[in-house]
């Protein structure tokens, strides 16, 4: 089955009645021969690994490797009845800016898809679970998740260094609204919407780390995401759509990263690497940071 | 292509899949093959790797490597103070390996008067290329098993090997040589498994009168 397009699943979903992540399943086994049941279980699995990380941190200040962050998650964690935002959503950045301030810190995070962006799905997924979501449909929402992903990769790219941080930070979102739409619900073309509209709305982001180290602005970016994620479930469910199908979308974000320059690229020489405060800090550390 | 279960995951010790996990894969490879803890190894960072040798972590991971610590194991971050405690002895040098890729190191491992080297690049997303071994280019993703095998460079040699390797249904995914000594007719030879020979393959192996060592290195 040569489906390289996501409104193909989504097709075969509606028309066939499967629930999507069952027909994501079917497709991943005919394309990497692995058993369903396997999938399942894998994916259970990394869940589990976020779950266990998230109850060992929670409320914890980290010791990052560069020391640029650390004490943000604990911060909001102190402010979370206070946040206008509302609790859901802020609880969905606090987790995501744990996550990545362990990530930071050389602890345990799943690759949800990458490193840097680690925080967004995990900020999503837990907190639906707080407010009673079944831990199975967390599940079938993160399949559905690597589904989006998988298509991303295909017609983008994953990787900052590629196509910058909308391809790290911008998938993630996209893949976690999906995630979010496809566990409280949400019919297939919602979740396409979902992940349409949120990678819309982070398509140009840069990839523009102080002095190349995973942290800053990485770790706060994984707030944003994690709240674009939530924001952009509810509207899909609400019957907003993107205008332009997701499949597009991701082949938008892609030659848009051809389009950026290699300083926007992970070098950390451009945006606001290139900021005075970013080099002055750069210039401090670089005497205990280089070989 | 990719699995989902690459792009959900893997699990892994941050901060950077290239820089962190990719670094601790190549190193792994090297653990793989000495089959334990060296005595001492030297880490030739090359490129991006001299810049994220601290602040990703990338020296500590390929520490925790050659410790044989997992990948998503917590432990990789003190993976410092492990090897002072089990008397792995370690350096760190800057080098420049030519045309390769930014992420790509060198890893020369010290055990018993035996020394190897393995030259890894890490391509992103915690994927490798092992791209030399003992002097041996080649072009491994760690995924499979692979054979090390030190042989006589005579006529002959090769077919023995692959016969042996084939008998018992064992496919043999790529193959790379050098001569190691012309001088000494010796060779090294490199086979990719497509899957895991049994223990009686390795000593027929060792048996065959063209082949002096086989090492067999498990995949990552
Ligand atoms: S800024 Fe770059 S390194 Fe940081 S999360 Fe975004 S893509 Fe990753």
């Amino acid at each position: 089955m040569n489906v390289n397009s996501f409104s193909e699943l989504v097709e075969i979903a509606e028309k066939t009645n499967v629930s999507l992540d069952k027909v994501v399943l079917h497709w991943e086994m005919l394309d990497t021969g692995e058993a369903p049941e396997k999938i399942i279980e894998e994916t259970s699995k990394l869940l589990a690994v976020m779950e266990e990380e998230y109850k060992l941190n929670e409320g914890k200040t980290f010791k990052t490797l560069v020391g640029l962050t650390g004490t943000n998650s604990k911060k909001m964690l102190d402010h979370l009845t206070n946040a206008l935002i509302g609790k859901t959503a802020f609880t969905a950045a606090m987790i995501a800016v744990n996550m990545a301030e362990s990530n930071a810190a050389m602890g345990r995070i799943v690759a949800c898809p990458t490193g840097g962006s680690s925080g967004v799905m995990p900020g999503v997924l837990l907190t639906l679970e707080k407010i009673g979501v079944e831990r199975q449909k967390l599940v079938s929402g993160l399949i559905v998740a690597g589904a989006i992903g998988k298509i991303i990769s295909k017609r983008a790219s994953l990787s900052g260094a590629e196509s910058g941080c909308q391809a790290e930070i911008g998938s993630a979102t996209a893949m976690a609204a999906g995630a979010a739409v496809h566990a409280t619900g949400g019919t297939p073309k919602q979740v396409a919407n979902a992940a349409a509209l949120s990678l819309k709305s982070l398509m140009g982001l840069v990839c523009d780390p102080v002095g190349g180290f995973v942290e800053v602005p990485c770790v706060k970016r994984n707030a944003s995401g994690a709240v674009i994620a939530l924001l952009f479930s509810d509207m899909a469910k609400a019957g907003v759509e993107s205008v332009i199908p997701f499949d597009e979308v991701a082949e938008a974000m892609g030659k848009v990263g051809r389009m950026m320059p290699e300083s926007l690229r992970e070098t950390g020489k451009g945006g606001i690497a290139d900021t005075p405060t970013a080099k002055m800090i750069v210039q401090k550390l670089s005497n205990r940071f280089k070989l | 292509m990719s699995s989902i279960l690459e792009i959900i995951g893997p699990s892994m010790i941050g901060p950077s899949s290239s820089h962190t996990l990719g670094a601790m894969r190549i190193s792994k490879f090297a653990y793989n093959l000495v089959g334990s803890t060296p005595q001492k190894a030297i880490f030739y960072l090359h490129g991006s790797f001299q810049d994220t040798y601290i602040g990703h972590g990338t020296g500590l991971a390929l520490i925790a490597g050659l410790c044989g610590i997992p990948t998503d194991d917590p432990r990789v971050s003190k993976a410092n103070e492990i090897a002072k405690h089990i008397g792995f002895e370690y350096e760190f040098k800057s080098v420049d390996l030519g045309n390769v890729h930014p992420n790509t190191v060198k890893i020369v491992t010290y055990k018993d008067n035996v020394h190897h080297e393995i030259v890894g690049s890490s391509i992103g997303a915690g994927r490798i290329v092992i791209i030399s071994i003992d002097s041996v280019e080649c072009e491994l993703d760690g995924e499979y098993p692979t054979l090390l095998i030190e042989n006589k460079d005579v006529p002959g040699a090769l077919s023995s090997i692959i016969r042996i390797i084939s008998i018992n249904g064992t496919n043999i995914a790529k193959l790379y040589l050098n001569r190691e000594s012309k001088y000494l007719k010796l060779a090294n030879t490199v086979v990719e498994l497509d899957s895991e020979v049994p223990n009686s393959t390795i000593e027929s192996l060792k048996m065959l009168d063209v082949v002096k060592t086989v090492m067999y290195v498990k995949p990552i």
